[in-house]
């Protein structure tokens, strides 16, 4: 009975210690959206429980360890004891009774992160190796950075247009795979409640630079978002800027630098007027419909050094005629 | 021609002959058929397909079955092996030799895999690129994933290999030529896992996700089928453990007095036998879907990226509690013989593994909670998922009975066996915030969940495989393998392990994502991962102090004679190393497997009288 009394209190006494000391260091990063509040407040329970089964098994370990060890010169064995069927049934209902609850705040904190506000503001999310693109279909803008006001509901539809990507900004917590498939649009609801810059980060590995898969997140004021938004809505007259635009929206410098280095694709820069080298052996001069029929169907012209299949090949449908001129005046310019 | 003596040399000779073979006979038959005769990834595929047929064929493990389908005499039973050391590098039906055979190819497959860990851990030290290619790192990171499981399975296979028919009283396996085979199905599978390396590489790590598994290069196809035939030797594995288990049993040795490593085995070998299929079924079918276009997968052909997820971790779930029930069974093997006292709660413990094994099939979308399958789904799998801790927490409960008020001893073995209940402990323990949904939607995908899942394998496996290779090895070469060393080896790994896992974890939870090359140096974890490739680096280490042990005592090591851990396990009642059949004669079970501190209790009579029988 000794024995137990001690190690009852030893048990107290580390679990509060473990419990205390992990209380004391960051574990989560900065609480961004007020998702991150049950799920967070989830974890911190866990956090405590982890701390009182790990500390209840170590020091009981620990204590066999340093107290029932054999002493030198001593012979025989330990009791014979085979077991106890009460303490057996015991240590069977008391966890089963601790998961089932556990499961229960699970579904609490699932359900709280899901609650809809009807006023959200929609914005579908596309993702494509290596590159998100953010829609607000209700306010005409294409993006390539998620801009937010605080304090509003967004209501995210992601789509894919390759292969499974994840949304996922660590501020925020919440997390959701973007799916490529017509039927497949997914939803996550966030409210940003902290201005800051933050980043999404593809969580779900996509690919050759899925580790680059990362745009910039930026919650506003709302005055300084509605700003934004009569910004955006009002186009650039230069062909060249607009093409700037597009490029930078729809992903295409994710693989193709506009500064000379090779990323998956030819860099842009000197790139019309340039002799190519083709895989079949034939070489062309890199001009408007050249460049056209690259942007359109990709693979029917593939430079020497690179390699098929990588680009998507539906631009032609994603984009408009005067967008595609746009970039190609855009390539044209970067000289 | 004396090398050609050995099966393996004249098994990997068959297997470059028949895949080039293969690659002539799919081109021909493209020929024929007034296709464009060459297609690199069709010939592949075929090659590699009956290149494993020619190994498996010129290594000898179909010889027996051959003569039989041309009515030809062959032996009954296995008589003396007359090769030396050579019978390890060719087909032999003694379980003893297959469990050796599967445990050196283990050890050898963890370090090929380790390094690849090491490689692409240095290539993190910080944050940039420093030496590898995003696209080398993709790979070597996908090969540490699936060239760590097929060791992982393959470590399985030896501990049960080797002990199941001597904790029972058998003279072998249930189906000996069907053993062989299944050891040996893994060498070309291995061979064509490791050759995706030298064919481009593979950017979807081990669990092959489509759409990215159907646009990845070649050496997916390579990736798929050697994973295929790992599997397929992982069904036929346990098909004959649990006939073994079954119908071979010594006399008096009822379910509930087999050794407790027999029930883990059995356990293990139910969900072997019946979820390995699955994920065969999930690559088969991005194989196809590669191959001819049927597009299972292909959301613009009317497939669908969702459904290869629940066949996948159909099995993959389950497969982890494959990697772990046999290390909990060590655990609760040595426990009580270390202890000197009875294991707490036989029956208990017994069924818990059988409930683990059989809850674990009800878990697996628990890996899809974000992936956007049906919302309303996630809810009860996460009352399943979380009903594994109940089973697994008797475990603990029970091995802290065992050793309560026992006489402890900490040779090796020991020391290992500890450090696997502490650190499985932990993996335990951070497994359910993973499983409650809310939670999961944060930890999901992060480097949270790498530091959980090795705190699992290295308590599961890891550390129980140490163990019984430092207690069986006597067993096994008749010498003991080194203490001091031993030593040296169990305080430099445990020490860097957790440093390991903290760093993972915690970063993890602070935003650093699984499965990237490279990291934002804003989210400021350089400093972290420095530590962890330090501390990867003294783990390693251990590992080399280890295999320089190995080395060393198999030839110079303390001769060990008798029942070195004086345990009641009829294994150690014989000579060792143990001789071919095992037992001379039938041994009869009269007490119970744990009865330590029993005065004058035995477990088995090694001289039963015959009279009665």
């Amino acid at each position: 009975m000794k024995h137990f009394i001690v190690v009852g209190v030893l048990v107290i006494i580390v679990a509060a210690l473990v419990s205390m000391g992990l209380g004391s260091i960051q574990l989560m990063p900065t609480q961004a959206s007020a998702q991150a509040v049950p799920i967070d407040n989830l974890f911190g329970m866990h956090v405590k429980v982890i701390s009182f089964l790990f500390s209840l098994i170590v020091v009981f370990l620990v204590y066999s360890i340093v107290v029932f060890r054999r002493k030198k010169g001593e012979e025989g064995d330990g009791d014979h004891f085979e077991g106890h069927t009460g303490l057996e049934i015991a240590w069977t209902i008391a966890p089963l009774a601790t998961v089932l609850y556990f499961s229960y705040l699970g579904a609490q904190a699932l359900a709280e992160t899901r609650r809809a506000d009807p006023q959200a503001m929609q914005v579908n999310v596309i993702g494509s190796q290596w590159s998100w693109r953010f829609e607000y279909p209700e306010l005409g803008i294409v993006s390539d950075e998620l801009r937010l006001p605080a304090n509003r509901q967004v209501l995210l539809k992601l789509s894919s247009i390759d292969v499974i990507h994840s949304f996922w900004v660590p501020e925020f917590r919440v997390k959701q795979d973007a799916l490529p498939g017509a039927n497949m649009v997914k939803e996550l609801r966030i409210t940003p409640t902290l201005i800051g810059d933050y980043k999404v980060r593809c969580a779900e590995l996509c690919g050759l630079q899925h580790a680059y898969m990362e745009s910039p997140v930026i919650v506003m004021e709302p005055a300084g978002f509605d700003a934004w938004v009569i910004r955006q809505t009002a186009l650039p007259t230069d062909p060249v800027d607009r093409g700037a635009l597009w490029a930078k929206q729809f992903g295409c410098v994710a693989c193709h630098s506009t500064d000379g280095a090779t990323i998956v694709g030819p860099t842009w820069q000197g790139l019309s007027g340039k002799q190519e080298t083709l895989t079949d052996g034939t070489t062309v001069t890199v001009d408007a419909d050249f460049l056209h029929t690259a942007i359109v169907s990709p693979d029917a012209q593939v430079p020497q050094g690179f390699a098929p299949g990588i680009m998507p090949k539906n631009f032609g449908d994603t984009l408009s005629a005067e967008q595609i001129n746009d970039i190609i005046a855009y390539i044209e310019s970067l000289k | 021609m004396k090398i050609l003596k050995l099966g393996i040399i004249r098994g990997v000779i068959a297997q470059i002959v028949g895949t080039a073979a293969g690659v002539g006979l799919v081109t021909g038959l493209r020929a024929l058929m007034g296709l464009p005769a060459w297609a690199a990834e069709p010939a592949a595929v075929g090659g590699a397909l009956i290149g494993i047929i020619c190994f498996l064929a010129g290594v000898g493990a179909l010889t027996d079955w051959w003569k039989w389908a041309l009515g030809e005499e062959v032996e009954d039973h296995h008589g003396p092996d007359p090769r030396g050391w050579e019978r390890y590098f060719g087909v032999s039906v003694d379980h003893k030799v297959i469990g050796i055979q599967y445990g050196v190819t283990s050890v050898a497959l963890l370090l090929v895999a380790g390094s690849f860990a090491l490689t692409f851990r240095t290539e993190l030290v910080a944050s940039g690129i420093q030496f590898l290619s995003p696209a080398l790192y993709n790979t070597l990171m996908g090969l540490h994933g699936i060239v760590m499981i097929a060791a992982i399975l393959l470590g399985v296979g030896a501990m049960s290999n080797y002990l199941v028919p001597l904790m029972i009283g058998a003279r072998d396996m249930a189906f000996p030529r069907l053993n062989a085979f299944a050891y040996w199905v893994n060498v070309p599978g291995a061979v064509l896992v490791v050759s995706t390396l030298f064919l481009g590489g593979f950017d979807t790590g081990w669990t092959g996700y489509p759409p990215l598994s159907a646009r990845a290069p070649l050496a997916m196809q390579m990736f798929f089928l050697g994973v295929y035939v790992v599997g397929l030797s992982s069904i036929l594995g346990s098909l004959n453990i649990i006939v073994t288990t079954l119908r071979m049993r010594a006399p008096g040795m009822n379910m509930f007095r087999m050794p407790i490593f027999v029930w883990a085995s059995f356990a293990t070998a139910l969900i072997g036998l019946t979820a390995t299929q699955l994920i065969g079924l999930s690559f088969q079918m991005v194989m196809i879907q590669r191959l001819f276009g049927m597009g299972f997968f292909d959301p613009e052909k009317g497939g669908n990226v969702i459904l290869f997820q629940h066949l996948f971790w159909f099995y993959s779930h389950p497969a982890v509690y494959v990697f772990i029930l046999p290390g909990l069974g060590i655990v609760s093997e040595l426990l009580p013989v270390f202890a000197r006292k009875p294991l707490f709660g036989y029956k208990w413990i017994a069924m818990s593994s059988l409930a683990i094994a059989l809850v674990g099939f009800l878990v697996w979308a628990h890996h899809m909670f974000t992936a956007g399958m049906e919302e309303y789904l996630r809810v009860p799998f996460m009352y399943a998922t979380l009903l594994v801790a109940v089973p697994t927490g008797v475990k603990f409960f029970s091995w802290v009975g065992t050793i309560w008020r026992g006489k402890l001893e900490f040779p090796t073995p020991m020391l290992f066996t500890l450090g696997a209940v502490v650190v499985f402990l932990f993996g335990g323990l951070t497994g359910p915030p993973n499983g409650t949904v809310a939670t999961d939607l944060h930890l999901h995908d992060t480097y949270w969940v790498v530091g959980h899942f090795h705190n699992t394998m290295f308590g599961g496996f890891v550390y129980p495989f140490f163990a019984s290779i430092y207690y069986w090895f006597p067993k096994i070469t008749g010498r003991k393998l080194d203490e001091r060393l031993g030593k040296i080896h169990f305080w430099l790994m445990t020490p860097a392990f957790w440093v390991m896992t903290f760093g993972m974890m915690w970063i993890g939870l602070l935003g650093m994502r699984r499965r990237i090359a490279d990291y934002d140096p804003a989210q400021g974890f350089d400093g972290v991962h420095l530590v962890l490739t330090i501390a990867a680096f003294v783990l390693a280490t251990s590992i080399l102090v280890f295999v320089i042990n190995l080395i060393f005592s198999v030839k110079g090591g303390e001769a060990a004679e008798g029942n070195v851990w004086r345990s009641r396990s009829p294994e150690w009642q014989i000579a060792s190393p143990a001789p071919e059949h095992n037992y001379d004669r039938p041994f009869k079970v009269v007490g119970e497997p744990y009865d330590y501190g029993l005065p004058g209790s035995t477990y088995v009579d090694m001289n039963p009288a015959m009279a009665g029988d």
